[in-house]
């Protein structure tokens, strides 16, 4: 019988009932009496000199309140980066000033160069159009080769040259890893390119600000993934305003998929500008707008040789990538290609020796930072993708060449920085063959190819890093911030929960899967416990949610809160039944006095922390509410093992995927249907890198794939049925739900097997190809198949 | 977008009167206006819908002749004209999405002539003859290029009249993210011959492909096109796919338009 019931249980999502009845209150529902309406004027050169912004006329236009320009920003800060890397040379990475509105040169199409505040949207808009412009356009640094190279254009004036720094890790390991590859019996050599991603959220992002002449407090709503992480940065960086001075709320919010951790400009101009103006301040990105202004993902180009001894085990890895860090660097843009990256490259393989190299580089496109997996999908699809090709190479079962190198006894120590706690990738690779029927591949195949298709099955692992993060740890590495998070348990008079937590769901389902954890706890029913986010002024001081990170750490510290509510509880209990407190016991929501009949329900000893006639004044204080923060030991690291078969049309191109089966063991699992949910989401997003989505700049730093009628979101009818399963559960051995995470591992996971499906299905046709980069879509097929 | 004044005449007439006006223009079902006046790219000072004309909408046949009021959206002919002209019906059937064929309408649709567009293919392969408010013009006349048409400012589009042609077909290859045609092929055997009609490939709009017309004009099979490749001279390059793609699919899909025909 499946639970109905606490952990385990599939749940619905409490939190749908709002959503799907159009009831949820997303920050554009939110307007505040007098609010003014924004519009920034963007840059459509992509590289330029500002000689002049002329507002005459447009501040003379009607409903116009005022207009800001750079100057207006003199005196406030830029925009921070989180993350501050250091390169192979010690030396700290190049880190130029962000401006909120552009001050000097416009940097990339989008870059914001005024703002006009006005009593309408429609009058903000008229007068942004009548702002003459004197911008002198330079030639841009778009290619990122190019942009290294000696006298390419200079994205910032004040750096010597485009680059941001010259990572190497493990920098002591260079030499090693040299001398085993010129040693090696075989040596696979790819080079790649890991396309940059619009994330696209369902909802574009939103800012309103507000100041409070009365008290000084400002107020800023926003589109946030973490509410508390933008109400430091913004206001120790960049508004100087003290955190008592500043609240943040991130009601509901429709998507982030990493897009919304970061602290974007148009939320401190919001800020900034109620309180210039006294009146408040509203801002609603148009789908457009998101285009060209939300922070967007990957854009790698690698080259990774895998070397092999002559029984095919693997002795070495060496990468060099570049990664796009865009214009200015994001909040989090250095850490990406870095430590969330070459930590990774060890995946679920016992590989001795590794190098990674990564040179990041400015160019005059949109900033590049964190999008669902950030780092990790790269890492996996290199990875995945040259162990494919070795095995083509050598002869070799692909599945078996993997097989003979899994890493089997934990914990590992891998040779880039991390120990991985828990896992069994033999197994999991078991269970994947099964439920994906790989035995019966040969007969589809047949099947496939009497309808004059070509049939392909494609098979990686993944290993991914999670649970964000140890912060002595990142702190070591350049994180400028805590990546703990925290709880508030408070247990109303009349045994009811409200749960104050810093993790922020858009998406994910905390409202429904914390109230489970703590009902397991307590023996208590769900609908007894409530879960609060999303603003600062409410929730304790945590770090909101990306990093599959929202169990197990923020989870974390609210099992340990619980775990304080039970205690003191439980000392209400001894005293109410005049007991020792050793002989409690807390079952089914009722306190009993071990080896007796006795008992008190959850709720009187509840009202009694209240009403304290009768309890121990002198021993404990009254009230029952507990607050803890969690700061984990180590990284989770969930893994798993996917398998994708498609169908290539060769008159077309065109690859359909015909069969999608996933395996990961996120170690224990809460509410197995959101997990599948989750897994469901990050596939079809790994399906739409693989195969559909790019965006792409021209030689001029145009963005040509800037909506949707050119940048191809998976749909529907672009992904198959999948098959999920996560009964290969080897729990984390350092939290204390044992939880991994799964909300990335779907988009970490995909890519590689769709694309290894599809080189397999060309191969079998007779056409030599052995990389086609993604998104592998029809032209690319026919280009590669037409050699 | 810009303000403008609105009206929803209920006569041809009375449109007709309504577009002779300073910067006035017709509004069909807004898939492709609506948003354009949204980003601001156009501003008519008037909008005259023609959704409250009755005359203009429906789908009747007689005599070997399908006939679709101009006002007629893609959902109703997908409908409507499955038992008489299942390949027209088919390819109304898949523009866009529900929400695009409940609204989009066959005139919108031929007035804006975009080069990527499904119904321009049917009108030249069927030969069909698009009818206005003053005269009748035949589809080889019509389509003059890139968003470009024979229509006078102004003019209306009241009907299409297709010949139903003996057997037909017509495949469309989506560009992955409109989903429009990135190449469509419409091909139509009727008394006079077979007519081709390409649309998605060419920089100069919908097109027919003479030497595959005269192949099949004497045998009506795929094997009729071997050896027969379009050139890829003029046709579009972009981030979608190469002239040479195109060129290519241009071959593919006519050979399975003819199989899909029967
Ligand atoms: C998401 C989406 C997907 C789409 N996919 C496809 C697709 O796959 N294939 C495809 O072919 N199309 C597609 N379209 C376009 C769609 O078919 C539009 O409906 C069509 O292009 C315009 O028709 P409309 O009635 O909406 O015209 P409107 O947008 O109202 O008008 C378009 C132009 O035609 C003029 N006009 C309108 N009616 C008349 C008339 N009766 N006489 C003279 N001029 C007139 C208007 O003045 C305007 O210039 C898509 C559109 C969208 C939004």
């Amino acid at each position: 019988m499946p639970k109905d019931h606490g952990i385990g249980a599939s749940q619905k999502r409490r939190e749908d009932v709002r959503f799907l009845t159009g009831a949820g209150q997303y920050t554009d529902d939110i307007n505040v009496h007098g609010q003014a309406y924004v519009c920034f004027l963007r840059s459509d050169v992509a590289h330029g000199r500002i000689n002049k912004v002329d507002t005459a006329e447009a501040e003379a236009m009607p409903g116009v309140v005022r207009i800001f320009t750079g100057a207006d920003f003199e005196g406030v800060g830029g925009l921070p980066c989180g993350w501050q890397v250091t390169d192979r040379f010690g030396q700290p990475m190049k880190e130029p000033a962000h401006p909120v509105l552009a001050r000097g040169k416009v940097r990339h199409v989008g870059d914001p160069i005024a703002a006009v505040v006005a009593d309408s949207l429609e009058e903000a808009r008229n007068a942004a159009e009548a702002i003459v412009l004197d911008i002198e356009e330079l030639p841009a640094a778009v290619n990122m080769k190019a942009a290294l190279e000696a006298g390419a254009p200079r994205v910032h004036d004040d750096l010597s040259d485009n680059l941001c720094y010259d990572w190497g890790f493990v920098e002591d390991n260079r030499d090693a890893v040299d001398a085993a590859i010129k040693a090696a019996a075989h040596v696979t050599t790819l080079e790649l390119v890991n396309q940059r991603l619009v994330a696209n959220p369902m909802e574009p992002r939103v800012a309103v600000g507000d100041f409070n002449r009365a008290t000084g407090d400002s107020t800023l709503y926003t589109t946030s993934q973490n509410p508390h992480v933008i109400r430091l940065l913004m206001g120790a960086f960049v508004l100087g305003i003290p955190e008592h001075k500043l609240r943040v709320v991130a009601p509901d919010v429709g998507g982030g998929f990493g897009s919304k951790i970061f602290h974007y400009a148009e939320e401190a101009f919001c800020t900034f500008a109620a309180k210039a103006i006294n009146r408040p301040v509203k801002w609603t990105s148009s789908r457009a707008e998101a285009f060209l202004s939300d922070a967007q993902g990957r854009d790698h180009v690698t080259k990774i040789e895998l070397a092999l001894d002559k029984d095919n085990n693997f002795t070495a890895i060496r990468t060099s990538t570049l990664a796009n860090m865009g214009a200015y660097l994001s909040t989090f843009a250095s850490s990406v290609p870095t430590w969330l990256h070459g930590t990774l490259m060890a995946g679920n393989y016992k590989t001795p020796l590794i190098y990674v190299n990564v040179k990041a580089v400015f160019t005059n496109t949109v900033p590049v930072d964190a999008y669902r997996g950030a780092g990790r999908p790269e890492a996996t699809f290199q990875l995945e993708r040259v162990i494919d090709k070795a095995a083509r190479e050598l002869g070799v079962d692909p599945i078996a060449l993997r097989r003979q190198n899994f890493i089997t006894q934990f914990p590992y120590a891998t040779p880039v920085a991390v120990e991985y706690d828990t896992g069994n990738y033999v197994a999991t690779m078991d269970r994947l063959e099964e439920i994906a029927d790989l035995s019966g591949f040969a007969a589809r195949r047949k099947a496939s190819e009497a309808k004059g298709m070509l049939r392909g099955l494609g098979v990686n692992c993944y290993i991914e890093a999670c649970g964000i993060a140890p912060s002595n740890l990142v702190g070591q590495l350049g994180a400028r911030a805590g990546l703990y998070d925290a709880a508030t348990v408070r247990v109303n008079a009349t045994g009811s929960i409200s749960v104050m937590v810093g993790a922020h769901s858009h998406g994910q389902g905390h409202e429904t899967v914390f109230p489970q954890v703590i009902a397991e706890m307590l023996g208590i029913d769900e609908s007894m416990v409530e879960i609060v986010h999303g603003d600062s002024s409410k929730i304790p001081f945590g770090m909101g949610t990306y990093g599959s990170r929202s169990l197990a750490v923020c989870g974390s510290a609210m099992v340990r809160a619980t775990e304080k509510i039970i205690n003191k509880s439980k000392k209400i209990a001894a005293h109410m039944m005049e007991a020792a407190e050793a002989d409690i016991e807390l079952k089914d929501g009722k306190f009993s006095v071990a080896g007796t009949d006795k008992s008190v329900a959850w709720g009187d000893v509840t009202l009694a922390a209240y009403v304290p006639h009768n309890y121990p004044l002198e021993d404990i204080e009254p009230g029952l509410e507990e607050t803890a923060f969690y700061d984990p030991s180590n990284f989770t690291y969930p893994s798993g093992a996917y398998a994708c078969e498609v169908e290539v049309d060769p008159g077309t191109g065109k690859v359909t995927i015909e069969k999608f089966a996933a395996v990961d063991d996120f170690g224990n699992v809460v509410n197995p249907m959101i997990v599948e949910g989750q897994v469901h989401g990050g596939i079809g997003q790994g399906i739409g890198q693989a195969l559909l989505e790019n965006c792409v700049y021209d030689e001029n730093g145009q963005l040509l794939s800037a909506s949707f009628m050119d940048y191809a979101m998976p749909r529907a009818s672009d992904v198959p049925f999948y098959q999920v399963d996560h009964s290969c559960a080897t729990p984390c051995t350092h939290n204390p739900l044992g939880v991994k995470g799964c909300g990335e591992a779907g988009a970490i996971g995909s890519p590689p097997s769709v694309v290894n499906a599809v080189i397999d299905a060309l191969q079998s046709g007779g056409h030599n190809v052995t990389h086609i980069d993604m998104p592998v879509s029809p032209h690319r097929v026919w280009q590669a198949m037409n050699g | 977008m810009y303000s403008f004044d609105f009206v929803r005449p209920a006569t041809l007439d009375e449109a007709v009167a309504a577009l002779a006006g300073e910067e006035a223009q017709a509004l069909g079902g807004g898939q492709t206006l609506i948003p354009t006046l949204k980003q601001r790219l156009a501003s008519p000072a008037t909008l005259v819908s023609l959704g409250g004309i009755a005359a203009l909408k429906g789908v009747s046949s007689s005599g070997g002749t399908l006939t679709v009021g101009g006002g007629t959206t893609h959902g109703t002919v997908a409908a409507e004209a499955a038992s008489v002209y299942p390949a027209l019906a088919k390819l109304a059937g898949n523009i866009g999405d529900p929400a695009v064929r409940n609204r989009g309408t066959i005139g919108g649709s031929l007035a804006n002539n975009d080069p990527s567009a499904c119904y321009p293919s049917a009108v030249l392969a069927s030969n069909a003859t698009v009818v206005t408010n003053t005269r009748e013009i035949a589809a080889d006349d019509y389509f003059q290029g890139l968003f470009t048409t024979a229509l006078e400012p102004g003019e209306i589009i009241t009907a299409v009249k297709f010949p139903v042609p003996q057997k037909a077909a017509y495949i469309k290859f989506e560009q992955p993210a409109s989903r429009f045609a990135l190449v469509g092929v419409f091909v139509a055997k009727g008394a006079d011959g077979v007519r081709v009609a390409v649309t998605g490939a060419s920089e100069g709009g919908v097109f027919r492909w003479s030497e595959a017309e005269a192949a099949l004009s004497s045998n009506f099979s795929a094997g009729a096109l071997d050896g027969l490749s379009a050139s890829a001279d003029g046709l579009i390059n972009d981030l979608h796919g190469s002239a040479a793609y195109r060129a290519h699919l241009i071959g593919v899909l006519t050979k399975r338009a003819v199989a899909a025909a029967g």
